[in-house]
């Protein structure tokens, strides 16, 4: 690479890191959102429960 | 469980706009380096990615003092919270590492004293969820977590000094770098201005996501102690 005259062309390369970055984040906050939703739901079924007895 | 906090709301929000802001600085703003091409420009997120992972890990450990010296399990929560977002960044520095490498190095691996501190400390951290999932007692694993974060922390400096210790071909972008190093480059003062500002975005990206995942922590722990409750 260093006796390239010209810029070489490795924009696919960036395209799939920002990608893959992009994709693990949004996996890991959808993680964190459907966990926080499924506790919710069985924190308010447990308190029904609770209530109950 | 308690409605989420206005300023933790507004976070969520600068973040998302942070984020926007940090891409298009990397991708449009910053212009191309001469040598490597636009592949450079996925060094903006992996130093990002790399400082927050370094952070949390560092984070963890700290907690993990905290915890051992008052018993508090709240510190262990925050504890988690910590290695598991830094896990998750540090992931993604090291994948955008090796996209880097390849076109530069013409590998995506090598066994380079960086590289491989840095798959090391991911595997310290995962092994610390997989070691944590077979102790049954809170206070206990809770303890293990603690000194295992302690310990596990002292990879980070290992990691970071790397590339000014040994001889290595990672390039050093601050400070003086190895002989050996390939595909360092000068930053110019709008690559400078990217760079920072990626620090700055993730840095509250990271404390954003922390303080979200350390209440999902104790949602769950409150979750916990009610089924035993029920159960009984």
């Amino acid at each position: 690479m260093l006796f390239l005259e010209t810029t070489p062309d490795t924009s696919q390369y960036m395209i799939a890191g920002y990608a893959i970055a992009f994709g693990v984040m949004f996996i890991y906050v959808a993680s964190l959102f459907i966990r926080s939703r499924n506790l919710k739901r069985d924190m308010s079924m447990l308190e029904e429960m609770d209530k109950d007895k | 469980m308690q409605k989420k906090p206005t300023t933790l709301l507004a976070l969520d929000i600068i973040s998302l706009i942070l984020l926007g802001v940090s891409t298009y600085l990397a991708l449009v703003f910053a212009p191309t380096e001469a040598v490597m091409g636009e592949v450079q420009r996925v060094f903006y997120f992996h130093v990002a990615t790399a400082w927050v992972g370094m952070l949390g890990f560092i984070a963890a450990g700290v907690s993990g003092i905290v915890y051992l010296r008052t018993g508090d399990l709240k510190w262990d929560r925050v504890e988690m919270a910590a290695v598991e977002i830094s896990l998750v960044f540090f992931f993604i520095t090291i994948v955008l590492g090796s996209i880097w490498a390849r076109p530069v190095w013409n590998t995506w691996w090598t066994w380079d004293p960086r590289l491989t501190t840095a798959a090391i400390t991911e595997l310290i951290y995962i092994a610390y969820f997989m070691l944590r999932q077979g102790i049954e007692d809170p206070d206990r694993r809770a303890r293990f977590g603690a000194v295992y974060t302690l310990i596990g922390a002292v990879s980070v400096p290992i990691t970071f000094m790397a590339i000014r210790l040994f001889r290595t071909i990672h390039p050093v972008v601050i400070g003086t770098e190895s002989a050996e190093a390939q595909g360092g480059f000068n930053m110019t003062s709008d690559m400078k201005l990217a760079f920072f500002f990626a620090l700055f975005a993730f840095t509250v990206i990271f404390i954003d996501l922390f303080w979200n995942r350390i209440r999902m922590g104790t949602l769950a722990d409150k979750v916990e102690q009610l089924k035993l409750k029920v159960m009984q």
